[in-house]
């Protein structure tokens, strides 16, 4: 019941299957990916649009044709699979509890862990919309399993709240099968979706998008009937006067996506309050020494691309730690914040010495959206780089490449801002 | 139509009605109880506050007062027997000023001047021991070890099926919409699928039990009053040891926050009166308000970790609906029809009590009733259910969890990822007599779908379970009942519609 491994990756959509793969590449001999459902790929499984691997492939795949690429990959490699097989804890001596119908209850000793377990939706609780609780209110990635895999049709009369780009893909997918799309609603001023699928799947397809407008009220029994919209000033505060009641039968909400932290925080992992993922250095690393994070599970990610690459530094860096005597020589640390209209910035924190890459990048979203600004790295004294940029959005992350020698020696602060307007 | 004869037909699923049920059920007795929703728990018994209270409330000159502090010590065994969660985490009144002081002071000697209950009034440091991190100001509380949690609706469903399998029949999906009387004696009842002859009629229709009532000429009128609440993912359920109230106003006990028994954090309820009994709507309005309330005991509640918002509904006879008491009786005319209404708080904590007291009143009117009966005990009588294996309850020794998998490879598959749900689990109860087929009666059951990502991931994987175990194809399955369907129809023959092979692949075994 017990046994031994090198490295164990915990969720088989694209971050584990890429860490997994990549850790392979550099050597590791002894890998075990671990994934709950019955099939590997994740979500994209369901993900049956095209527009993945734009960035990685130079090429547009459907997500289970994405995902394909690397499951193929994996065929040919030594790296043990375990489907239908959920990791229910994980403890601070990285000793990894799983449960399967096919094994039981198994126990891992594992020397080294990527943490992939991707994210979940946010629901209609996390938002608080009042009203009755009828059949009907589901989130975008549900509907989207209920079409795609199950071959269900959830409802004919949608409105769905929220930009997400789950929520704008679900729009033009629902319209294809014969639904009557009502509109999206997004309660900020901007899509907080990609703008390409904000005119691949609302514009193309005549749907509606409702900027500075909520869902105030869900009426309805049995089944949702109806539901009131209203608009927002820009504090958010509803504008009453404006409100308006919809017919449909079903709310899909788009309002944002959580990652799925509960096994890193049973370990003890730290994990930032905005990003609701774990805290790591720039090889992903978190604060238990040999475990990693990568993908949705560190930071929701917009593109699968940029899992997938993010991924592959974690599945390296989980293979310096194997291979390398587990021990990191720190010759400089450096904490990494956002500064100025910045909401988060990852990796948190650099951990610097010889063997460091030349380049690190890195990630963040903006606050507001900005056009013709520039974005500043500082440490506490100075400007070391700055990049322009014609536009930024919330929706759309952004990431910066900074040459390690720019760093000076003494420095222990990065600082990310966003300058925008007369300079 | 239905020709049976009963001893006894029980109106109403809730907690009363399943509580008198299963007291009955020792007895020799034939019995019958009737619920007009899908499952047992469906109205009042499903959402309130989950509190088993000290008893120190009400004045022991009312019934709810003398019934809540008669119940409360009954709950250890009905927990031991029936297998439902349940914790003596006691409760605080907490008080924010001198005058608050006395006021908690005189509520105790009051209190046990009427009935030996354990009451303590804590000053700033001691409170401070128990809640670290209550609001700075507050200063001083009433301290009663003796009161609880429960989960409401799993007692309610745990009593509905200890009574079932110790022979009381349960009628799901049945209206009762009339009470049969001839010569001033109860015959029976007629509902919406046929009549059932009895000579004892148990009114524990709840927010209805007036329209029961009024069959036999009663005249009362049950209003709605309502509570909003907040439920808190499981990672806050420990930032609080005991049930808090604030100082009580005219109304209500006020907001009170308490973790609850499956481990999440509770927050509610207001209260006021409503017009309609199915006005369950969550208002923006009172979720602010028991917002500021819950703020004012705890400064630091988590904003963002709410996982539910959800209304429940007291049903108090006015005159004064703010402060009556239960309405339980046996009436003179017609003989054989028991009132058991106006079960508001703290009807939960008074269940157990109440069903003794109907059993009470059935004693003496045994002999009067149109075919008399006696109460003779029956030697079959189990009061104890089985307890079913939960993942969840090895949290400390998984280990041990390998033995229920070897049994039941069901185990083994994590259907609710969030709660930690198995295959096996969701089976267990749905091969159990009382269950219905839909979403919400299995969340009520093994909590599948209920916790943070309020069945995102596993609705459809449940939903599947439920039409292979039922032999019903997805489209059927609801979340509560008919009209309630989460599918509106196949999108296309994407793949053979698993739903008809099923069934055939059936016939052929």
């Amino acid at each position: 019941m017990k046994t031994k491994r090198e490295l164990v990756v915990v969720g088989g959509g694209p971050a584990g299957l890429a860490a997994a793969l990549e850790a392979h590449k550099k050597g590791v001999k002894d890998i075990l990916l671990i994934e709950r459902d019955e099939y590997l790929g994740g979500i994209l499984q369901q993900c049956i649009h095209n527009g993945f691997g734009l960035d990685y492939f130079n090429e547009e795949l459907t997500g289970p044709e994405y995902a394909e690429r690397f499951i193929d990959e994996l065929k040919d490699k030594n790296i043990d699979v375990q489907l239908k097989t959920m990791v229910i804890d994980i403890n601070e001596e990285k000793l990894i509890t799983a449960l399967s119908s096919k094994d039981g209850i198994e126990f891992i000793e594992a020397e080294s862990i990527i943490l992939a377990m991707g994210c979940r939706e946010r629901t209609r609780e996390a938002i608080r919309i009042p009203g009755t609780r009828p059949a009907g209110v589901m989130t975008a990635g549900a509907a989207q399993r209920y079409i795609n895999i199950e071959g269900y049709l959830p409802g004919r009369e949608i409105v769905i709240l929220g930009s997400g780009d789950i929520g704008l893909i679900m729009a033009r997918r629902l319209a294809l099968e014969g639904a009557d799309v009502k509109g999206v609603f997004e309660i900020m001023p901007y899509s907080s979706g990609l703008v390409r699928n904000k005119v691949q799947c609302l514009d193309d397809f005549g749907i509606p998008l409702y900027l500075q407008q909520t869902v105030a009220k869900i009426y309805g029994q049995k089944r949702v009937e109806a539901v009131d919209i209203v608009e927002v000033d820009d504090n958010l505060n509803q504008i009453t006067e404006t409100k308006k009641t919809i017919q449909c039968d079903t709310l899909l909400l788009s309002v944002g996506l959580i990652p799925e932290n509960e096994l890193s925080q049973q370990a003890n992992i730290s994990l930032d309050d905005i990003t609701g993922g774990p805290i790591v250095d720039q090889t992903r690393e978190t604060d238990i020494p040999g475990v990693f994070a990568c993908g949705n599970v560190l930071q929701v990610h917009d593109l699968v691309d940029n899992v997938s690459e993010e991924s592959e530094i974690a599945g390296k860096a989980a293979a310096e730690y194997l291979l390398n005597d587990q021990e990191k020589e720190i010759e400089q640390a450096l904490e990494v914040s956002a500064g100025e209209n910045i909401t988060y910035v990852v990796p948190h924190t650099l951990n610097l010495n010889s063997k460091t890459d030349p380049i690190i990048e890195l990630f963040f979203r903006v606050k507001d959206p900005a056009e013709d600004c520039k974005i500043s790295i500082k440490d506490n004294k100075e400007e070391l780089a700055s990049y322009t940029r014609p536009i930024v959005e919330p929706g759309e992350i952004e990431s910066v490449k900074l040459p390690v020698k720019l760093i000076n020696k003494d420095s222990n602060e990065i600082i990310v801002e966003l300058i925008t307007g007369g300079e | 139509m239905n020709d049976k004869k009963y001893d006894i037909l029980i109106v109403g699923g809730g907690v009363v009605g399943t509580a008198i049920a299963r007291e009955l059920s020792k007895y020799n007795l034939s019995i019958a109880l009737f619920e007009k929703e899908t499952d047992v728990a469906s109205g009042t018994s499903k959402a309130n506050s989950g509190i088993i209270h000290a008893g120190y409330n009400a004045s022991k000159d009312t019934l709810k007062g003398r019934l809540n502090i008669e119940s409360n010590p009954m709950f250890d065994q009905i927990v031991s027997d029936l297998k439902v969660p349940f914790k003596r985490i006691g409760s605080l009144v907490v008080g924010h000023s001198q005058e608050d002081k006395e006021k908690l002071i005189l509520e105790k000697e009051k209190s046990l001047a009427q009935a030996d209950i354990d009451l303590r009034v804590i000053e700033k440091q001691e409170l401070r021991e128990k809640e670290p991190d209550l609001a700075e100001d507050a200063i001083v509380a009433l301290y009663a070890p003796n009161a609880g949690i429960i989960s409401p609706y799993k007692l309610t469903i745990a009593q509905a099926e200890n009574a079932a399998n110790n022979g009381v029949e349960i009628h799901l999906q049945t209206e009762v919409k009339q009470v049969l009387h001839e010569n001033n004696y109860i015959t029976g009842i007629k509902t919406n699928k046929g009549e059932f002859y009895g000579s004892v009629v148990i009114n524990a229709a709840g927010l209805y039990a007036d329209k029961i009532a009024a069959t036999v000429g009663e005249n009362y009128e049950i209003v709605p009053r309502k509570g909003e609440y907040n439920l808190f993912d499981k990672k806050y359920g420990s930032l609080v040891n005991h049930v808090i109230f604030p100082m009580p106003s005219e109304k209500s006990k006020g907001i009170l926050i308490t973790p609850t028994v499956d481990g999440n954090l509770l927050l509610g309820p207001n209260s006021y009166v409503v017009d309609d009994k199915d006005d369950l709507e969550v208002t923006e309005q009172g979720l602010n308000e028991i917002w500021s309330g819950g703020k004012k005991l705890y400064p630091s509640l988590p904003g963002g970790g709410v996982i539910s918002s959800f209304a429940g509904l007291r049903a108090t006879i006015p005159a004064d609906p703010y402060n009556d008491d239960f309405k339980i009786e046996a009436l003179d005319k017609p003989v054989g029809f028991i009132d058991v209404a106006g079960i508001q708080s703290p009807g939960l904590s008074s269940a157990p009590g109440i069903a003794k007291m109907v059993e009470r009143l059935i004693k003496d009117i045994s002999t009067e009733i149109k075919a008399p009966i006696s109460l003779k005990e029956k030697p079959t009588y189990n009061p104890e259910l089985d307890k079913l294996p939960r993942l969840d309850d090895y949290k400390d020794h998984r280990e041990d969890w390998h033995q229920v998998y070897q049994e039941d490879n069901n185990y083994g598959e994590i259907v609710c990822r969030c709660e930690h749900v198995t295959k096996g689990e969701i089976i267990a109860e749905l091969k159990k007599s009382l269950a219905p087929p839909t979403l919400d009666a299995l969340k009520r059951r093994t909590r599948a779908s209920g916790g943070r990502c309020q069945g995102g991931f596993c609705g459809p994987r449940i939903a599947e379970i439920i039409a292979e175990e039922f032999n019903i194809s997805p489209l059927e399955v609801t979340k509560n009942g008919p009209g309630s369907e989460i599918l509106m129809e196949r999108v296309k023959d994407i793949k053979a519609d698993r739903d008809i092979t099923y069934r055939r692949q059936k016939d052929e075994n």
